[in-house]
């Protein structure tokens, strides 16, 4: 039930990644695997082109050592950067409450929002290219707040329609406007 | 909605309006009567002009006056060349831009090859200003600004009518805002207090920009003590900072001089203004939030400054200054004294024992830590913050839109946590800094059903 007042205080907290002790019985739910191929891609799509230039810089400012050492620096920035991103794909979740969404993400910097369906003004899917060429979509749930963070990432594209519809249908059965 | 059957051309305006289907309002048609499509009025284009006018008329002078040839003729000509299309342009506006209220909403068309017409559902209205530039004042004329809560949307201006008329058109979407009879009179209302013109100068002096402005003051005296030939380099150098420091102050100062706060049962009301006079409502229950801010060099003398917060935009950059990102002032200058009964009036019944994060968190927030506090009942959360400049926000529960727990590395390893109540304002949020983990894992497990129980009683007892 909602507004369980677990005197959850001093709970030890839980390191593991899909780390989040409140609520441990929400049913969480986490983004599609597929999420990590996508940020993959996102992530050689930038490097690549990172790659090439300064790798041409290097050749031109001096030689073939300078333009190796910065071609495996930028190689090793771009690994260290898929292991970040591969934990922080991991840290999504989202779970469907009987009055709010609850959605946390993050590893550094871990947020957990709570949010509403009565303050929902609006829903949107978003799919960019990468995304769709996956099947994967973002759900985004719109508050009155611009503050409030409701999006969940890479979620396949027959659970985001649904999530979309759950969440319009409990938004308009609850709505509660400003 | 579909009385006027699209009729995209400009000419269906003020003649006689077809007879819109059964009267809207009870009311006999004894003042000014608002059915039917209504244009603006004629003088609107000249007084929205008028700021460039002045500059032109001025370069104009100038030209005159050193009797100079040629090219400054030609830009002088240019200049009033735009002038004379910028007038042609305003005046076609003027033509194709007729508003209505009908069936309790706000309806303006305007755009002569693209037509837009925009509609002012009441329930979302946020608050309705009458604004008086200092033009529109000598020709009797005010601009109703209506602002919405939609995020995206821009606020609807009615620039200009007639002041009585301007007055009426408030006081009857204030009406509908309340869900009374559209024509209900405006109902009475009480004056809070008035603010003392000598203390908001001493304010405004005392105040960051105003430091700096006495400072530069002071320096150019200096200058012109020592060397008066550096000084006219100086200012011509500097003119236009100056200018826009200058300005800037002004406009502090108009939007808070003669500031009059008066309470009627249709919401707060606000007067103020001394070249450009401003007055608005309001209404009950679209308060966000209220900051209470005590700047350094006020602390000494006890003052402290008391803005609220309605709903609105919240990215800012393009929307008219004037209406968009500072929060208005209740309170421009007084003691806590004061503040905490206009608070009160404003949020009855906030609660007062505020609560320390643990002492670690001054290794998180060392400057911060010793002002950083919070307190909270069942309708009510304050924060406290800053340190040079100590920012006090109130933010109702019913009001709170999203709740969110940040915990970063360095709270993490204090085993600390920040909680959020964002609102729908557009900047006062509930931020409660460096709290205790455990303090912050029971508050995400119980402030949703407290914030749900608030919101419903506000919306039982609206």
């Amino acid at each position: 039930m909602p507004g369980v007042s677990t005197g959850s205080a001093g709970q030890p907290q839980n390191d593991d990644l899909p780390g989040s002790p409140e609520w441990p019985d929400a049913n969480w739910q986490q983004p599609s695997p597929r999420l990590r191929l996508v940020r993959r891609v996102q992530l050689l799509l930038t490097t690549i082109p990172v790659l090439l230039v300064t790798v041409a810089g290097g050749a031109v400012a001096g030689g073939v050592a300078p333009a190796v050492i910065v071609g495996i620096v930028v190689v090793v920035a771009c690994g260290v950067a898929d292991f970040f991103l591969g934990r922080r794909v991991r840290a999504w979740g989202y779970a469907e409450r009987d009055d709010d969404l609850l959605v946390r993400r993050g590893v550094m910097f871990r947020r957990l929002s709570v949010i509403p369906y009565g303050r929902m003004q609006f829903v949107d899917v978003t799919a960019g290219p990468i995304e769709r060429s996956f099947g994967l979509a973002t759900v985004r749930m719109h508050t009155a707040a611009a503050a409030s963070d409701a999006r969940v990432p890479g979620l396949p594209a027959a659970e985001a329609a649904r999530l979309r519809d759950q969440l319009t249908s409990l938004g308009e059965a609850r709505a509660a406007g400003l | 909605m579909t009385q006027p059957i699209g009729v995209p051309g400009p000419d269906t305006g003020a003649a006689p309006p077809p007879p819109p289907g059964p009267p809207t309002g009870p009311a006999l048609d004894a003042a000014p009567t608002i059915t039917g499509w209504h244009r603006l009025h004629p003088l609107s284009p000249i007084v929205r002009v008028a700021p460039a006018l002045g500059a032109v008329l001025l370069v104009l002078a100038e030209n005159l006056n050193s009797r100079n040839q040629g090219h400054h003729q030609t830009t002088a000509l240019i200049e009033a060349a735009i002038l004379v299309l910028l007038l042609v342009r305003g005046y076609v506006s003027w033509l194709v831009t007729r508003w209505q209220i009908e069936d309790g909403v706000l309806r303006i068309e305007s755009g002569l090859l693209r037509r837009t017409s925009r509609r002012f559902p009441p329930e979302q209205l946020q608050a309705v200003d009458t604004v008086r530039p200092l033009v529109a004042r000598i020709f009797g004329l005010a601009e109703v600004r209506v602002r919405m809560a939609a995020s995206s949307g821009r606020s609807g201006r009615l620039s200009y009518l007639q002041e009585p008329a301007a007055e009426a058109v408030r006081a009857r979407l204030l009406a509908l805002a309340h869900g009374v009879a559209e024509h209900t009179p405006p109902p009475p209302e009480r004056v809070l207090l008035s603010i003392d013109t000598g203390r908001l100068i001493a304010s405004i002096l005392l105040s960051g920009l105003g430091i700096i402005l006495e400072m530069v003051i002071v320096a150019l005296v200096a200058l012109a003590v020592v060397d008066p030939a550096a000084l006219g380099a100086a200012l011509s150098g500097g003119a236009t900072a100056l200018i826009g420091l200058g300005t800037t102050v002004f406009r502090r100062l108009n939007s808070d001089y003669q500031l009059t706060v008066a309470e009627a049962p249709d919401g707060l009301r606000l007067r103020s203004g001394l070249l450009q006079t401003t007055a608005e409502t309001i209404p009950r229950g679209r308060v966000q939030g209220v900051r209470m801010i005590e700047p350094l060099l006020w602390r000494p003398l006890g003052w402290c400054r008391l803005v609220v917060d309605v709903a609105g935009k919240q990215r800012s950059g393009h929307e008219n200054r004037s209406v968009g990102q500072t929060l208005r002032a209740v309170l421009p200058v007084g003691d806590r004294a004061q503040a905490a009964w206009l608070l009160d009036r404003i949020l009855p019944g906030v609660p007062t024992d505020l609560h320390p994060p643990p002492r670690r968190a001054r290794w998180k927030s060392p400057l911060r830590y010793h002002y950083l506090s919070w307190g909270g009942d069942g309708t009510y959360a304050v924060t406290t913050s800053g340190r040079v400049r100590r920012v006090t926000d109130w933010v109702p529960l019913a009001k709170v839109q999203s709740i969110r727990r940040v915990e970063g590395p360095v709270q993490r390893r204090l085993r600390l946590a920040t909680m959020h109540l964002d609102t729908a304002g557009r900047s006062i949020h509930a931020i409660l800094r460096d709290r205790d983990r455990a303090e912050c894992a029971r508050l995400v497990a119980e402030l949703p059903a407290v914030c749900r129980a608030a919101r419903l009683a506000a919306t039982a007892s609206r």
